[in-house]
């Protein structure tokens, strides 16, 4: 019981701090309380691990991931080239870049269109991660078939949103194009493809936690012996969850960071837009 | 008619496209065959043969069918080998993880929109972990429950809610937030209480917004279960298919338990927009 108050004390604490902070409702204030929310979650974390000997088994304190962390950094690395450079990375441009490749095609053909984009949807919602036995039989244990995985599963929502972006112009602006006597290919460069930017950054966004998850999973079912799926794995085997957790950390600042460079990128290219305007 | 043909159009050249892949992919060990056998293969003998084997590189679309068949139909359905008994214990996982992710997603939503510290508190971790590829944890889980002494159904629901967890969450505060201030402020000069306000304006409100996250969410708690099936020991459920069939080179096996999967995801996904447009129907939302 004596475990609980400081717990119990810790958690109140910061909360009523945290009440009283949103009130002021700035920006500063609104990061602050953000923050503290979190830093707070990994003292709770830390003190009930060491608090009630809560064995690193089941959940490791953070004290101890960081440890592994520092522990392990070129281990961490090589799993992070395999499995995020080489996998995730090289699987997500090849796939988008194929998904734009056909999206532009299709968009000629207003048949293929209607038959393409409602498989394309269908297949969107499917669970493709389970496709990651067969190509990794068809392209080896290696890089290669991480990033054949990631293809697939990257290509589809990219399709759509590109096709969606691609029709999203009206009869005035197309009108505009045409009293310039603008060509195909002119009016696809400066009206079009302009006017897809904002779809097809959406479907990049929804596709880079895909990509991470595709590489790592596909890693179960068979991979050289470094990468970050490998490496769960045989960590959760070994019961070394520090390591495990570890490479969480890694996957989750992977993601993260992609995300947000893909934002940044977003913000730079689609600055005409109405939402991103102030 | 007009909108069939040209979906019927693209399925019938994935049909044929796949034929074409199976052929130049079987023949390789068709030849191998017959190189050590001594004989030349004709080419119609090679395509034959590229079409019956029994571990091909890629099945036949109808290889793959007769499996399915033989999964669905073919056996009792409490056989191990039942696909049916292998989808139930996969979609038992998927919808006891669906319930309890939106559920809890629901209520968080709830006090999110009520309590401004709440909101400032949760909201930015909420969207910041959907960066996360939190289904590379699903392996750690299933271990370290099953060190627990926890098998079987509860570790992989606790992966599918944690997966459909999110969507609800981020759509269901969005769906609360999109009465206007006008709206409120009709519901303030009625002296609505925030329990009346919460019942008769933002709930309804939500719904089009809980409907479109449950389900991306219901397709997400599908992958969940199935993922969370693969580490070893898993003897039942689509992804111990998938895992067995890798293992032993049984090709047609994986693609069979992929078009249940698939078969599956649709139903749910299906089910749920059926559940949609009745309620939104009934509610006078429906376009």
């Amino acid at each position: 019981m004596t475990n609980a108050v400081p717990i119990l004390a810790l958690w109140l604490g910061t909360w009523g701090l945290n009440a009283w902070l949103a009130r002021f409702d700035t920006r500063a204030t609104r990061f602050l309380v953000a923050l503290i929310f979190g830093l707070t979650m990994l003292i709770l974390w830390e003190m009930i691990v060491r608090l009630y000997d809560v064995p690193s088994v089941i959940l490791p304190a953070p004290s101890q991931i960081a440890d592994s962390i520092a522990d392990h950094p070129r281990l961490l690395w090589g799993d992070f080239v395999q499995t995020i450079l080489k996998g995730a990375l090289s699987g997500w441009i090849m796939g988008a870049g194929a998904a734009v490749i056909v999206a532009i095609l299709i968009d000629r053909s207003p048949f293929l269109q209607r038959g393409l984009l409602p498989v394309g949807n269908f297949v969107a919602a499917l669970p493709i991660v389970g496709i990651a036995p067969i190509l990794v039989m068809w392209f080896g244990f290696d890089w290669q078939s991480k990033a054949a995985v990631v293809v697939v599963m990257v290509f589809f929502p990219v399709l759509v949103n590109m096709i969606a972006g691609l029709a999203d112009t009206n009869a005035l602006q197309r009108d505009q194009m045409a009293t310039w006597s603008a060509g195909y290919w002119q009016s696809l460069l400066k009206l079009r493809l302009p006017a897809a930017m904002p779809f097809l950054f959406n479907g990049l966004k929804i596709t880079t936690t895909l990509a991470l998850i595709g590489a790592i999973v596909a890693e179960f079912f068979g991979s050289p012996t470094h990468g970050m799926g490998f490496r769960i794995s045989t960590a959760v085997g070994q019961l070394d969850l520090p390591l495990v957790w570890a490479e969480i950390v890694v996957a989750a600042i992977a993601g993260s960071l992609f995300y947000g460079i893909v934002a940044l990128v977003e913000r730079r290219v689609t600055f005409w837009h109405p939402s991103r305007r102030t | 008619m007009s909108r069939a043909a040209p979906i019927l159009t693209v399925l019938l050249a994935i049909v044929v496209i796949w034929y074409l892949a199976a052929i130049g992919m079987n023949a390789q060990w068709a030849q191998d065959q017959a190189a050590r056998a001594g004989t030349e293969l004709s080419t119609q003998a090679l395509i034959a043969d590229t079409m019956t084997q029994d571990r091909p590189v890629l099945p036949t679309p109808h290889q793959v069918a007769v499996g399915l068949w033989d999964g669905l139909a073919g056996q009792a359905i409490t056989s191990k080998r039942s696909l049916v008994w292998h989808g139930w214990v996969t979609l038992a996982a998927t919808l006891a993880g669906f319930g309890i992710g939106s559920a809890a997603g629901i209520l968080l939503a709830i006090g999110i929109v009520h309590d401004r510290a709440m909101d400032q508190s949760v909201m930015p971790w909420a969207v910041a972990s959907q960066t996360v590829p939190i289904l590379a944890i699903a392996p750690m889980v299933i271990v370290v429950f099953a060190s627990a002494g926890v098998t079987g159904l509860l570790p992989k629901a606790i992966i599918s809610a944690w997966l459909s967890f999110f969507p609800v969450l981020v759509g269901m505060v969005k769906g609360l937030r999109t009465p206007d201030a006008m709206q409120l402020d009709l519901m303030r000069s009625w002296s609505a209480s925030r329990a009346q306000i919460f019942w008769r304006l933002r709930l309804p409100s939500a719904m089009p917004y809980l409907f479109a996250s449950l389900k991306v969410a219901i397709a997400a708690s599908l992958v969940g279960a199935i993922v969370g099936e693969l580490p070893a020991g898993a003897t039942s459920g689509l992804g111990a298919r998938l895992l067995s069939g890798s293992y032993y080179g049984q090709t047609i096996q994986i693609w069979s338990a992929l078009f249940t999967a698939a078969a599956l995801a649709a139903i749910l996904v299906a089910a749920v927009a059926l559940v949609e447009r009745i309620t939104l129907r009934r509610m006078g939302l429906a376009r």
